[in-house]
């Protein structure tokens, strides 16, 4: 038993940039051996995924496209990816999506358009996903998804997201428990904050980071290399006992009381 | 100080594919060099890290032009 993922293909969504979580999570599954398979939404990120894929010097590496908010599109390139590499053994979700001006103020504000839209993307796309990759891992599996304290307890400005995360933490035990008897697992990884593009528009994000600085038991902010290694150990058959967890990558801040 | 320039306009060529001709110091981010509300936020955070140092959300928005960004820097150097 040990961590290389070699003959192992995994999905990565969600790398926007160099700072992603998906993208700390792609080079350390890169780094175990994996063939890596990338999804972009939309062209915005087209480019900028395919100019980071090339730096891995990978020739067996896919980028395709995939907005989770589309059914057919999902459909389509699970199609694709099926036709060229047959079998995966695992999806990173690193998904997420508010309107920034639901990620200030009073959560109470949130208009019902900005809590559908945060639900259908940050949520919804997971169980979306997991139901069109369960039929390509036939071999078994793990589905990795990124979810936030923000989730679990009230965390300022995050508002709308945090509920969004409560609803994908909820459909983590529901799909593990649907896909446990085809050795699927599933399993989120609550990061703490990590200065990525989609934190930087929560509103005040570096007064969130100097609190973990300050306060956190190991006294430092979590890295993005910290999250793939953990990513990578959901992945690897370490981890074969473990479904419907989420585990916390966040130098320790969630045990603390205020 | 003239290199902070060098280094705003090589952050922007890199992160927004445009000619170094096109960053002047009256070039607004938005409306000359076609950068979208993410591209304004990535940019930001290059030059967070270029200059290590914080821009706040109150700050950045007030960030339009490329001259904003350099006298923005220069001030907080």
């Amino acid at each position: 038993m040990n961590l290389s993922l070699k003959g192992r293909t995994y999905v990565v969504m969600g790398v926007a940039n160099k700072r992603s979580i998906a993208w700390g999570i792609a080079r350390s599954l890169h780094a175990a051996g994996a063939r890596l398979i990338f999804t972009y939404a939309g062209e915005r990120l087209e480019a900028s995924v395919r100019e980071l894929v090339a730096t891995l010097e990978d020739e067996t590496a896919l980028v395709l496209p995939c907005d989770v908010t589309n059914d057919e599109e999902i459909t389509k390139c699970f199609a694709e990816i099926k036709e060229k590499v047959g079998v995966i053994h695992g999806v990173a979700h690193c998904i997420a999506f508010a309107n920034k001006e639901d990620l200030s103020g009073e959560y109470m504000n949130v208009s019902r358009d900005g809590f559908l839209l945060a639900h259908n993307i940050s949520s919804y796309s997971l169980t979306a996903v997991a139901r069109a990759a369960k039929d390509l891992m036939t071999e078994g599996g793990s589905i990795v998804t990124m979810t936030y304290l923000g989730g679990e307890r009230v965390v300022q400005n995050y508002n709308i997201m945090g509920v969004a995360k409560a609803s994908l933490e909820a459909s983590v035990k529901y799909l593990a428990n649907d896909l446990g008897k085809y050795g699927i697992r599933v399993n989120a990884i609550s990061a703490g904050p990590i200065r990525t593009l989609s934190a930087k528009g929560v509103s005040d994000f570096n007064s969130i980071l100097k609190e973990i600085e300050e306060r956190a038991p190991l006294r430092r902010t979590t890295t993005q290399e910290e999250v793939g290694d953990t990513a990578l150990f959901l992945f690897s058959d370490l981890s074969r006992g473990i479904t419907g967890e989420n585990i916390h990558v966040d130098s320790g801040y969630h045990i603390l009381a205020r | 100080m003239a290199d902070v320039l060098e280094r705003v306009t090589k952050i922007i060529v890199d992160r927004l594919g445009v000619e170094e001709s096109q960053v002047t110091l009256e070039a607004s981010f938005k409306d000359d060099l076609g950068a979208d509300s993410l591209d304004v936020v990535e940019l930001v955070m290059e030059l967070e890290d270029e200059f290590d140092m914080e821009i706040s959300d109150e700050e950045a928005e007030k960030i339009v032009t490329v001259g904003d960004a350099v006298n923005y820097i220069k001030s907080h150097m």
